[in-house]
């Protein structure tokens, strides 16, 4: 079998929800091309659910399938519920990814955590406490 | 080999056996037997295999001696032993090394070894199509220079490099040239003395022989010391029990490359040449990395903006045509090429390099196949792209 599983590669041979959301509420752009890796992710936000919620994606199959992957994780979720969507959560929800693509590639729930501050910021609402974008700390180009 | 609904085109990742090669092999599984250092039949008859495939070698290569090939276990096994023999025999001359900056990861790992021990690498830069500046060696090299290391042609973008040149001036100083051939043997001619070549250091994986075993190709009079140290089998050189039917296996890929190299290079770079041309005018904002004529007639590197290798290695694999790329994703150590970088390709170009490596199965109808299918696939993954222009496909 491949280094990928079933999972990863079926978002990533139909990625859902791909594209931008011309009116989006809130906009999360993660990662860098230098690195490999770069995902914007766009919300639209009703009450305080997720309404709608797409990606663009540059990157390898990892980034692409996690991308996917958190915009149907998302999708009608309530905002604080998407805030609690980990990276391992993502990972899990595709049955694993390879160790050497946790850190690079996983950048979906960041990229989807810095979509709701944006739409927060623009409104005035004060983020609770303790959210962190878990590559932030990291220089994910040097691992070698 | 490949299934009907299958292409390969990674041939420079790893490279089928030969079914003749095989064939020459099996008898040394199946019925002979015995160390070719034993002075009965049996090891004469090993003995006389590994002789024969020795000559076989050195002919491909024109040395002037049979004994100047050594069997070892591959191309790395050879470029460990070649730097670190030479580096360290000499050391009495000086401690500089002079490399490329294009080198194989193998030479790349020894060199820092070697600079952890005592050595000072100077490594040279490349112009933007891979070509090693011939001007950098000539200001890089001083008294104390005891070997320079430059590959014959470069596995990623294909480039071939001015080794006769290179060694012109490498000898002007008494230095030692050693030059990785692992991409360019069996692909193209190589006489280590037309060339100048000291060392030479070559797999027969590559050339559709078994992997396991490599040679390294030592000029008689070269001062040098062995990694390997044992019973002193390859005249000490490289001690341990012969692996006869891997020698007896190379030689024969050897013999073989001699007698079709030159017509399989012209029919493979007509392939080549078809799918750069194909991609160029069928993809926009695609490039072709290395050099457009001094190339291996079996590589073809492109890079396509705005994408990421990995992915379209995937997505070409779904297409049932296996590729490879230069991007960091696609790699161990989650860096890109270090070559597309040292030939001044930006960071985030680097990514959306494609390897396209042909060899003896590859027909025109799968430059055809490739063609088909990689420009939706371009398109596909530009379209999901942030970076990607409005409009580019």
């Amino acid at each position: 079998m491949g280094m990928y599983t079933e999972k990863v590669m079926d978002h990533f041979r139909h990625p859902r929800n791909v594209g931008e959301i011309k009116d989006a509420d809130g906009i999360g752009k993660v990662g860098n091309p230098v690195c490999g890796d770069l995902m914007w992710i766009y919300i639209k936000v009703k009450g305080d659910r997720l309404e709608d919620v797409k990606f663009k994606t540059f990157g390898c199959g990892a980034a692409i399938a996690t991308s996917s992957m958190i915009t149907e994780m998302a999708k009608g979720k309530t905002i604080d519920e998407a805030l609690k969507i980990s990276r391992q959560d993502v990972a899990d929800a595709l049955g694993g990814l390879p160790a050497i693509k946790m850190h690079c590639s996983n950048l979906a729930s960041d990229g989807l955590k810095s979509a709701i501050l944006d739409y927060m910021k623009r409104n005035g609402i004060k983020p609770p406490e303790g959210i962190k974008i878990e590559s932030e700390h990291e220089d994910v180009c040097e691992t070698g | 080999m490949a299934q009907p609904n299958q292409i390969y085109m990674d041939y420079s990742s790893y490279c089928p056996i030969e079914p003749r090669v095989l064939k020459e092999m099996l008898p040394y599984y199946e019925r002979y037997f015995g160390n070719p250092s034993s002075p009965h039949s049996f090891g004469v008859q090993m003995k006389a295999g590994l002789e024969g495939a020795r000559e076989k070698v050195a002919s491909l290569i024109n040395a002037e001696k049979p004994s100047e090939v050594i069997f070892t276990s591959g191309s790395t096994e050879s470029i460990n032993a070649a730097l670190r023999g030479a580096a360290f025999r000499n050391k009495e001359k000086g401690n500089r090394i002079i490399a490329s900056s294009i080198e194989h990861i193998s030479v790349r790992n020894t060199l820092k070894y070697l600079a952890k021990n005592g050595f000072e690498v100077v490594y040279l830069p490349v112009d933007e199509y891979g070509v090693v500046s011939v001007e950098a060696l000539k200001g890089a090299m001083n008294d104390r220079t005891v070997l320079v290391t430059v590959m014959y042609a470069n596995n990623e973008v294909g480039t071939v490099e001015p080794i006769k040149e290179i060694a012109d001036i490498v000898h002007e100083k008494n230095a030692i040239l050693h030059t990785d051939a692992t991409a360019a043997i069996g692909k193209m001619s190589i006489d280590v003395n037309r060339d100048g070549i000291d060392i030479m250091s070559i797999s027969s994986g590559d050339t559709y022989g078994p992997y396991g075993i490599g040679a390294l190709y030592l000029r008689r009079g070269i001062r040098f010391e062995p990694l390997i140290l044992g019973g002193g089998q390859e005249a000490g050189f490289r001690s341990g029990t012969e692996n006869v039917a891997g020698a007896v296996g190379m030689g024969k890929a050897a013999e073989i490359a001699k007698a079709e190299m030159a017509q399989e290079a012209e029919r493979l770079s007509k392939i080549r040449d078809r799918i750069i041309k194909g991609t160029k005018e069928a993809i926009t904002y695609s490039f072709l990395n290395g050099h457009p004529t001094l190339r291996l007639p079996n590589n073809i590197n492109m890079r396509f903006s705005f994408i990421e290798g990995e992915s379209l290695v995937l997505s070409l694999d779904m297409e049932g045509i296996a590729a490879s790329s230069g991007s960091a994703c696609s790699s161990k150590t989650l860096e890109p090429s270090h070559v597309l970088l040292a030939m001044g390709i930006p960071h985030e170009e680097a990514q959306g390099s494609l390897l396209l490596s042909l060899g003896r199965w590859n027909t025109p109808q799968d430059a055809e196949k490739l063609l088909e299918v990689l420009p939706n696939i371009v398109r596909g993954l530009r379209e999901m792209s942030p970076i990607a222009p409005p409009g580019v496909r």
